[in-house]
Protein backbone atom coordinates (compact mmCIF):
# COMPACT_ATOMS: atom_id res chain seq x y z
CA UNK A 1 0.00 0.00 0.00
CA UNK A 2 1.23 3.21 -0.84
CA UNK A 3 1.94 5.88 2.04
CA UNK A 4 -0.72 8.28 2.22
CA UNK A 5 0.24 11.98 1.22
CA UNK A 6 1.63 14.26 3.92
CA UNK A 7 3.15 17.07 2.62
CA UNK A 8 4.43 18.71 6.32
CA UNK A 9 3.78 17.99 9.62
CA UNK A 10 3.49 21.54 11.31
CA UNK A 11 4.09 22.72 15.44
CA UNK A 12 2.67 26.01 15.65
CA UNK A 13 3.55 27.83 18.69
CA UNK A 14 3.55 24.52 20.88
CA UNK A 15 4.10 25.37 24.78
CA UNK A 16 4.38 22.91 27.14
CA UNK A 17 4.41 22.90 30.80
CA UNK A 18 4.63 20.11 33.55
CA UNK A 19 3.83 20.72 37.06
CA UNK A 20 5.51 24.50 37.38
CA UNK A 21 7.92 23.78 35.07
CA UNK A 22 7.74 25.41 31.40
CA UNK A 23 9.55 23.08 29.32
CA UNK A 24 9.49 25.18 26.11
CA UNK A 25 7.16 27.75 24.98
CA UNK A 26 5.78 29.33 21.65
CA UNK A 27 7.98 26.51 19.83
CA UNK A 28 6.86 26.19 15.68
CA UNK A 29 8.89 23.78 13.60
CA UNK A 30 7.93 21.93 10.14
CA UNK A 31 8.85 18.55 9.31
CA UNK A 32 8.93 17.31 5.50
CA UNK A 33 8.36 13.75 4.23
CA UNK A 34 11.85 12.80 3.38
CA UNK A 35 13.99 14.36 5.66
CA UNK A 36 14.17 13.48 9.37
CA UNK A 37 13.46 16.16 11.94
CA UNK A 38 15.95 15.43 14.90
CA UNK A 39 15.22 17.18 18.23
CA UNK A 40 18.02 17.65 20.32
CA UNK A 41 18.35 18.76 23.92
CA UNK A 42 20.00 17.68 27.41
CA UNK A 43 18.05 15.48 29.29
CA UNK A 44 14.51 16.90 31.16
CA UNK A 45 14.83 19.62 28.04
CA UNK A 46 11.25 18.54 27.27
CA UNK A 47 12.23 16.35 23.96
CA UNK A 48 9.90 13.01 25.07
CA UNK A 49 6.79 15.44 25.96
CA UNK A 50 7.57 16.90 22.46
CA UNK A 51 7.23 13.46 20.78
CA UNK A 52 4.11 12.90 23.29
CA UNK A 53 2.24 16.04 22.28
CA UNK A 54 3.29 15.42 18.23
CA UNK A 55 1.64 11.99 18.39
CA UNK A 56 -0.97 12.83 20.52
CA UNK A 57 -0.84 11.31 24.09
CA UNK A 58 -0.36 14.09 25.70
CA UNK A 59 -2.18 17.63 25.33
CA UNK A 60 0.02 20.66 24.72
CA UNK A 61 -0.49 23.92 26.94
CA UNK A 62 -1.06 25.55 23.96
CA UNK A 63 -0.35 25.67 20.04
CA UNK A 64 -1.57 23.00 17.77
CA UNK A 65 -0.14 20.27 15.52
CA UNK A 66 -1.28 20.50 11.95
CA UNK A 67 -0.68 17.62 9.40
CA UNK A 68 -0.44 19.37 5.80
CA UNK A 69 -1.85 17.52 2.66
CA UNK A 70 -3.85 15.08 4.77
CA UNK A 71 -7.00 13.39 3.63
CA UNK A 72 -9.85 14.36 5.97
CA UNK A 73 -10.70 11.09 5.98
CA UNK A 74 -8.24 9.47 8.25
CA UNK A 75 -7.80 10.07 11.73
CA UNK A 76 -4.17 11.57 12.57
CA UNK A 77 -3.96 8.77 15.25
CA UNK A 78 -3.63 6.13 12.24
CA UNK A 79 -0.81 7.93 10.33
CA UNK A 80 1.54 8.04 13.25
CA UNK A 81 3.49 5.50 14.88
CA UNK A 82 4.88 6.11 18.01
CA UNK A 83 8.04 4.19 19.56
CA UNK A 84 8.49 5.28 22.94
CA UNK A 85 10.33 4.22 25.89
CA UNK A 86 8.79 1.16 26.20
CA UNK A 87 8.66 -1.53 24.17
CA UNK A 88 4.76 -2.48 24.61
CA UNK A 89 5.48 -6.31 24.76
CA UNK A 90 3.80 -8.80 26.42
CA UNK A 91 5.95 -11.31 28.07
CA UNK A 92 3.61 -13.95 28.63
CA UNK A 93 2.79 -13.91 24.34
CA UNK A 94 5.05 -15.46 21.66
CA UNK A 95 7.16 -13.51 19.91
CA UNK A 96 5.18 -13.86 16.92
CA UNK A 97 2.04 -13.49 18.68
CA UNK A 98 2.72 -9.98 20.15
CA UNK A 99 3.40 -8.60 16.45
CA UNK A 100 0.47 -10.69 15.22
CA UNK A 101 -1.28 -8.95 17.76
CA UNK A 102 0.07 -5.17 16.41
CA UNK A 103 -0.03 -5.77 12.77
CA UNK A 104 -4.10 -6.25 13.04
CA UNK A 105 -4.32 -3.60 15.59
CA UNK A 106 -2.82 -1.27 13.75
CA UNK A 107 -3.26 -1.80 10.34
CA UNK A 108 -2.15 -4.66 8.65
CA UNK A 109 -0.94 -3.03 5.45
CA UNK A 110 2.79 -3.66 5.83
CA UNK A 111 5.21 -7.00 5.53
CA UNK A 112 4.19 -9.95 7.04
CA UNK A 113 4.84 -11.24 10.68
CA UNK A 114 7.62 -13.65 9.60
CA UNK A 115 9.31 -11.13 6.90
CA UNK A 116 9.62 -9.07 9.51
CA UNK A 117 11.16 -10.74 12.30
CA UNK A 118 13.35 -12.07 9.85
CA UNK A 119 14.43 -8.46 8.69
CA UNK A 120 15.24 -7.17 12.47
CA UNK A 121 17.10 -10.41 12.90
CA UNK A 122 14.57 -12.39 15.12
CA UNK A 123 13.77 -15.04 12.55
CA UNK A 124 13.35 -18.41 13.80
CA UNK A 125 12.67 -16.85 17.10
CA UNK A 126 8.41 -16.46 16.62
CA UNK A 127 7.42 -19.39 18.66
CA UNK A 128 9.27 -18.03 22.03
CA UNK A 129 7.99 -16.74 24.40
CA UNK A 130 8.87 -12.51 24.71
CA UNK A 131 9.98 -12.59 28.28
CA UNK A 132 13.09 -14.59 27.53
CA UNK A 133 14.07 -11.95 24.92
CA UNK A 134 16.73 -9.43 25.84
CA UNK A 135 16.53 -5.87 26.20
CA UNK A 136 18.13 -5.21 22.43
CA UNK A 137 15.74 -8.69 20.96
CA UNK A 138 12.66 -6.59 22.61
CA UNK A 139 13.68 -3.49 21.15
CA UNK A 140 13.96 -4.60 17.53
CA UNK A 141 10.60 -7.02 18.01
CA UNK A 142 9.23 -3.38 18.73
CA UNK A 143 11.03 -1.83 15.59
CA UNK A 144 9.17 -4.69 13.73
CA UNK A 145 6.01 -2.74 14.65
CA UNK A 146 6.81 -0.20 12.35
CA UNK A 147 7.44 -2.65 9.69
CA UNK A 148 4.13 -4.60 9.76
CA UNK A 149 1.97 -1.63 9.56
CA UNK A 150 2.80 0.55 7.53
CA UNK A 151 2.26 4.54 8.66
CA UNK A 152 3.42 7.80 6.93
CA UNK A 153 4.92 9.84 10.28
CA UNK A 154 7.22 8.01 12.67
CA UNK A 155 7.76 9.78 16.25
CA UNK A 156 10.84 7.82 17.10
CA UNK A 157 12.06 8.62 20.97
CA UNK A 158 15.11 7.40 21.30
CA UNK A 159 14.43 4.54 19.02
CA UNK A 160 18.16 2.53 19.45
CA UNK A 161 18.43 2.46 23.49
CA UNK A 162 20.39 -0.99 23.48
CA UNK A 163 20.54 -1.95 20.33
CA UNK A 164 24.38 -2.89 18.77
CA UNK A 165 26.10 -1.64 16.43
CA UNK A 166 24.88 -4.29 13.80
CA UNK A 167 21.25 -3.42 14.58
CA UNK A 168 21.80 0.42 14.81
CA UNK A 169 22.87 0.04 11.14
CA UNK A 170 19.75 -1.55 10.11
CA UNK A 171 17.48 0.54 12.17
CA UNK A 172 18.76 3.34 9.65
CA UNK A 173 18.56 1.53 6.59
CA UNK A 174 14.78 1.26 7.62
CA UNK A 175 14.56 4.70 8.53
CA UNK A 176 16.45 5.67 5.36
CA UNK A 177 14.38 3.63 3.10
CA UNK A 178 10.68 5.00 5.01
CA UNK A 179 12.03 8.47 3.83
CA UNK A 180 13.26 7.54 0.72
CA UNK A 181 9.25 6.67 0.32
CA UNK A 182 8.27 9.99 1.01
CA UNK A 183 7.74 9.03 4.77
CA UNK A 184 8.35 11.65 7.92
CA UNK A 185 10.40 10.74 10.95
CA UNK A 186 10.32 12.92 14.02
CA UNK A 187 13.08 11.45 16.34
CA UNK A 188 14.57 12.51 19.56
CA UNK A 189 17.88 11.29 19.69
CA UNK A 190 21.55 11.02 21.79
CA UNK A 191 23.39 9.34 19.11
CA UNK A 192 24.02 10.21 15.55
CA UNK A 193 20.61 8.11 13.84
CA UNK A 194 22.39 8.06 10.27
CA UNK A 195 19.63 8.96 8.62
CA UNK A 196 21.02 10.87 5.83
CA UNK A 197 20.49 14.52 5.65
CA UNK A 198 18.41 15.66 8.70
CA UNK A 199 16.80 19.41 10.15
CA UNK A 200 17.30 19.96 13.50
CA UNK A 201 15.00 21.05 16.35
CA UNK A 202 17.07 21.92 19.37
CA UNK A 203 15.58 22.54 22.77
CA UNK A 204 17.30 24.56 24.90
CA UNK A 205 17.73 23.76 29.18
CA UNK A 206 14.68 24.28 31.30
CA UNK A 207 13.41 28.19 31.47
CA UNK B 1 -11.94 -2.22 12.71
CA UNK B 2 -13.67 -5.94 13.91
CA UNK B 3 -10.15 -7.57 13.38
CA UNK B 4 -8.41 -5.12 15.36
CA UNK B 5 -11.45 -5.87 17.80
CA UNK B 6 -10.95 -9.10 17.99
CA UNK B 7 -7.61 -9.31 18.19
CA UNK B 8 -7.76 -7.26 21.37
CA UNK B 9 -10.48 -9.58 23.12
CA UNK B 10 -7.91 -12.75 21.77
CA UNK B 11 -4.86 -10.93 23.43
CA UNK B 12 -6.33 -10.19 26.56
CA UNK B 13 -8.27 -13.37 26.75
CA UNK B 14 -4.54 -15.09 26.19
CA UNK B 15 -2.78 -13.54 28.59
CA UNK B 16 -5.48 -14.01 31.02
CA UNK B 17 -5.51 -17.23 30.94
CA UNK B 18 -1.96 -17.98 30.52
CA UNK B 19 0.48 -18.30 33.11
CA UNK B 20 0.50 -15.72 36.08
CA UNK B 21 -2.73 -14.19 34.39
CA UNK B 22 -5.12 -14.63 37.22
CA UNK B 23 -8.22 -15.53 35.58
CA UNK B 24 -9.07 -18.23 38.07
CA UNK B 25 -8.97 -15.73 41.05
CA UNK B 26 -12.11 -14.15 40.77
CA UNK B 27 -14.02 -17.58 41.36
CA UNK B 28 -11.35 -19.02 43.36
CA UNK B 29 -12.91 -16.10 45.67
CA UNK B 30 -16.39 -16.28 44.73
CA UNK B 31 -16.01 -20.10 45.72
CA UNK B 32 -14.35 -19.28 49.00
CA UNK B 33 -17.13 -16.57 50.07
CA UNK B 34 -19.87 -19.17 49.26
CA UNK B 35 -17.98 -21.79 51.07
CA UNK B 36 -17.97 -19.75 54.27
CA UNK B 37 -21.25 -18.13 54.79
CA UNK B 38 -23.55 -21.16 56.02
CA UNK B 39 -20.50 -21.78 58.18
CA UNK B 40 -20.95 -18.15 59.69
CA UNK B 41 -25.14 -17.88 59.29
CA UNK B 42 -25.42 -21.67 60.74
CA UNK B 43 -27.67 -24.73 60.05
CA UNK B 44 -30.93 -22.70 59.15
CA UNK B 45 -31.93 -23.59 56.21
CA UNK B 46 -34.93 -21.65 55.27
CA UNK B 47 -32.83 -18.85 56.47
CA UNK B 48 -30.39 -19.94 53.88
CA UNK B 49 -32.64 -20.49 51.38
CA UNK B 50 -34.01 -16.97 52.05
CA UNK B 51 -30.61 -14.94 51.80
CA UNK B 52 -29.02 -17.43 49.80
CA UNK B 53 -29.44 -14.98 46.20
CA UNK B 54 -28.05 -12.25 47.42
CA UNK B 55 -25.18 -13.86 49.17
CA UNK B 56 -24.34 -15.19 46.01
CA UNK B 57 -24.65 -11.73 44.36
CA UNK B 58 -22.71 -10.10 46.64
CA UNK B 59 -20.07 -12.67 46.16
CA UNK B 60 -20.20 -12.64 42.30
CA UNK B 61 -20.06 -8.24 42.62
CA UNK B 62 -17.00 -8.31 44.39
CA UNK B 63 -15.33 -11.12 42.58
CA UNK B 64 -16.06 -9.41 39.23
CA UNK B 65 -13.78 -6.46 41.10
CA UNK B 66 -10.49 -8.56 41.64
CA UNK B 67 -8.13 -8.29 38.68
CA UNK B 68 -10.27 -4.86 37.62
CA UNK B 69 -6.87 -2.66 38.85
CA UNK B 70 -4.82 -4.32 36.51
CA UNK B 71 -6.78 -4.48 32.73
CA UNK B 72 -5.32 -0.73 31.67
CA UNK B 73 -2.60 -0.59 34.52
CA UNK B 74 -0.57 -3.39 32.98
CA UNK B 75 -1.13 -1.82 29.36
CA UNK B 76 -0.08 1.58 30.95
CA UNK B 77 3.38 0.21 32.31
CA UNK B 78 4.73 -1.63 29.24
CA UNK B 79 3.86 1.22 26.60
CA UNK B 80 1.37 -0.94 25.36
CA UNK B 81 -1.80 1.26 25.23
CA UNK B 82 0.51 4.41 23.55
CA UNK B 83 0.28 1.89 21.13
CA UNK B 84 -2.95 1.19 21.37
CA UNK B 85 -4.34 4.55 21.29
CA UNK B 86 -2.79 5.35 17.65
CA UNK B 87 -4.75 1.87 16.67
CA UNK B 88 -7.39 2.02 14.12
CA UNK B 89 -9.76 1.12 16.76
CA UNK B 90 -11.01 4.28 18.94
CA UNK B 91 -9.87 3.73 22.66
CA UNK B 92 -13.62 3.39 23.70
CA UNK B 93 -13.45 0.53 21.20
CA UNK B 94 -10.58 -0.97 22.81
CA UNK B 95 -11.64 -0.36 26.23
CA UNK B 96 -15.01 -2.32 25.26
CA UNK B 97 -13.24 -5.60 23.69
CA UNK B 98 -10.77 -5.72 26.65
CA UNK B 99 -13.92 -4.97 29.11
CA UNK B 100 -15.54 -8.29 26.97
CA UNK B 101 -12.03 -10.15 27.12
CA UNK B 102 -12.58 -9.42 31.31
CA UNK B 103 -15.71 -10.79 31.64
CA UNK B 104 -15.45 -13.90 29.64
CA UNK B 105 -12.06 -14.71 31.33
CA UNK B 106 -13.59 -14.05 35.19
CA UNK B 107 -17.31 -12.98 34.52
CA UNK B 108 -18.46 -15.84 32.86
CA UNK B 109 -16.66 -18.28 35.34
CA UNK B 110 -18.64 -16.84 38.21
CA UNK B 111 -21.82 -17.75 36.05
CA UNK B 112 -20.91 -21.70 35.32
CA UNK B 113 -19.98 -21.84 39.40
CA UNK B 114 -23.16 -20.20 40.60
CA UNK B 115 -25.54 -23.05 40.15
CA UNK B 116 -22.79 -25.68 41.83
CA UNK B 117 -22.73 -23.26 44.68
CA UNK B 118 -26.01 -22.27 45.41
CA UNK B 119 -26.65 -25.85 46.09
CA UNK B 120 -25.13 -25.25 49.17
CA UNK B 121 -27.01 -22.41 50.43
CA UNK B 122 -30.26 -24.81 49.77
CA UNK B 123 -31.93 -22.75 47.23
CA UNK B 124 -34.63 -24.31 45.26
CA UNK B 125 -34.42 -25.13 41.51
CA UNK B 126 -36.50 -21.66 39.83
CA UNK B 127 -33.85 -19.91 42.67
CA UNK B 128 -31.00 -21.56 40.91
CA UNK B 129 -32.44 -20.50 37.54
CA UNK B 130 -33.67 -17.36 38.33
CA UNK B 131 -30.00 -16.23 40.18
CA UNK B 132 -28.11 -18.09 37.31
CA UNK B 133 -30.00 -16.28 34.60
CA UNK B 134 -29.74 -12.34 36.68
CA UNK B 135 -25.95 -13.09 37.05
CA UNK B 136 -25.46 -13.18 33.42
CA UNK B 137 -26.83 -11.01 32.56
CA UNK B 138 -26.15 -8.08 35.39
CA UNK B 139 -22.59 -9.46 35.49
CA UNK B 140 -21.41 -7.97 32.29
CA UNK B 141 -22.58 -4.68 33.53
CA UNK B 142 -20.20 -4.90 36.86
CA UNK B 143 -17.59 -5.51 34.70
CA UNK B 144 -18.30 -2.82 32.47
CA UNK B 145 -19.29 -0.28 35.04
CA UNK B 146 -15.49 -1.60 36.41
CA UNK B 147 -13.73 -0.30 33.59
CA UNK B 148 -14.21 3.18 34.54
CA UNK B 149 -12.47 2.31 37.52
CA UNK B 150 -9.73 0.25 35.81
CA UNK B 151 -8.93 3.45 33.83
CA UNK B 152 -8.99 5.64 36.67
CA UNK B 153 -6.38 3.02 38.40
CA UNK B 154 -4.49 2.47 35.17
CA UNK B 155 -3.92 6.17 34.95
CA UNK B 156 -3.24 6.96 38.76
CA UNK B 157 -1.42 3.76 39.24
CA UNK B 158 -3.36 3.77 43.10
CA UNK B 159 -4.87 0.52 42.16
CA UNK B 160 -7.84 -1.43 44.22
CA UNK B 161 -8.74 1.33 46.82
CA UNK B 162 -9.99 3.44 43.85
CA UNK B 163 -11.78 0.68 41.87
CA UNK B 164 -14.14 -0.31 45.21
CA UNK B 165 -14.51 3.33 46.26
CA UNK B 166 -15.65 4.15 42.38
CA UNK B 167 -17.18 1.18 41.21
CA UNK B 168 -19.78 -0.21 44.27
CA UNK B 169 -21.60 2.43 44.31
CA UNK B 170 -22.07 2.43 40.53
CA UNK B 171 -22.93 -1.18 40.81
CA UNK B 172 -25.70 -0.55 43.29
CA UNK B 173 -29.17 -0.63 40.96
CA UNK B 174 -27.64 -3.58 39.20
CA UNK B 175 -27.68 -5.74 42.57
CA UNK B 176 -30.66 -4.39 43.37
CA UNK B 177 -32.95 -5.48 40.87
CA UNK B 178 -30.91 -8.92 40.03
CA UNK B 179 -31.87 -9.67 43.74
CA UNK B 180 -35.05 -8.72 43.86
CA UNK B 181 -35.47 -10.36 40.30
CA UNK B 182 -34.70 -13.40 41.46
CA UNK B 183 -36.52 -12.82 44.95
CA UNK B 184 -39.74 -12.28 42.87
CA UNK B 185 -39.39 -15.72 41.26
CA UNK B 186 -39.27 -17.34 44.30
CA UNK B 187 -41.99 -15.62 46.19
CA UNK B 188 -43.61 -13.23 44.34
CA UNK B 189 -45.95 -10.90 44.08
CA UNK B 190 -44.14 -9.01 41.51
CA UNK B 191 -43.57 -11.29 38.41
CA UNK B 192 -39.55 -12.23 37.62
CA UNK B 193 -39.60 -9.77 34.32
CA UNK B 194 -40.51 -7.00 35.95
CA UNK B 195 -37.32 -6.51 37.62
CA UNK B 196 -35.42 -8.57 35.28
CA UNK B 197 -36.13 -6.02 32.22
CA UNK B 198 -34.98 -3.12 34.31
CA UNK B 199 -31.64 -5.11 34.91
CA UNK B 200 -31.26 -5.75 31.47
CA UNK B 201 -32.02 -2.19 30.82
CA UNK B 202 -28.90 -1.36 33.54
CA UNK B 203 -26.95 -3.84 31.56
CA UNK B 204 -27.58 -1.94 28.25
CA UNK B 205 -26.72 1.04 30.18
CA UNK B 206 -23.31 0.12 31.24
CA UNK B 207 -22.23 -1.51 28.18
CA UNK B 208 -22.63 1.86 26.30
CA UNK B 209 -21.53 4.11 29.15
CA UNK B 210 -18.84 2.16 30.30
CA UNK B 211 -16.12 1.99 27.75
CA UNK B 212 -17.09 5.83 26.76
CA UNK B 213 -16.32 7.04 30.20
CA UNK B 214 -13.61 4.38 30.36
CA UNK B 215 -12.00 6.16 27.37
CA UNK B 216 -12.56 9.69 28.09
CA UNK B 217 -10.91 8.88 31.38
CA UNK B 218 -7.90 7.40 29.87
CA UNK B 219 -7.97 10.42 27.69
CA UNK B 220 -7.97 12.59 30.55
CA UNK B 221 -6.02 11.34 32.93
CA UNK B 222 -2.80 10.70 30.63
CA UNK B 223 -0.01 12.83 30.32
Amino acid sequence: MNLAKIEALHGERLSCQRGFKLLFQHLDFVAHPGRALIVLGPNGAGKSSLLRIVSGHLAATSGAIRLEGMDNDTAMREQIHYLGHEDAIKGGLSVADNLGFWRKVLGPNGIGVEDALEEVGLGGLGRLRAAVLSAGQKRRLAIARLLVSRRPIWVLDEPTTALDVKAQAWFAAFGRAHLAEGGLIMAATHAPLDLGETDELRLGAPL
Amino acid sequence: MIGAFLAVVRRDLALSLGAGGGAGLGVVFFACVITVVPFAIGPDLVLLARIGPAILWIGALLASLVGLERLFASDVEDGSLDALSLSVLPLELTAAAKGVAHWIATGLPLVVAAPVLALMLNLEPTAIGAVTLTLLVGTPAVTFLGLVGAAFAGAFRRGGLLISVLVIPLTVPVLIFAVSATTSAVTGPIPFGTPFRVLLGLTLFALVLGPVAAGAALRVSRG
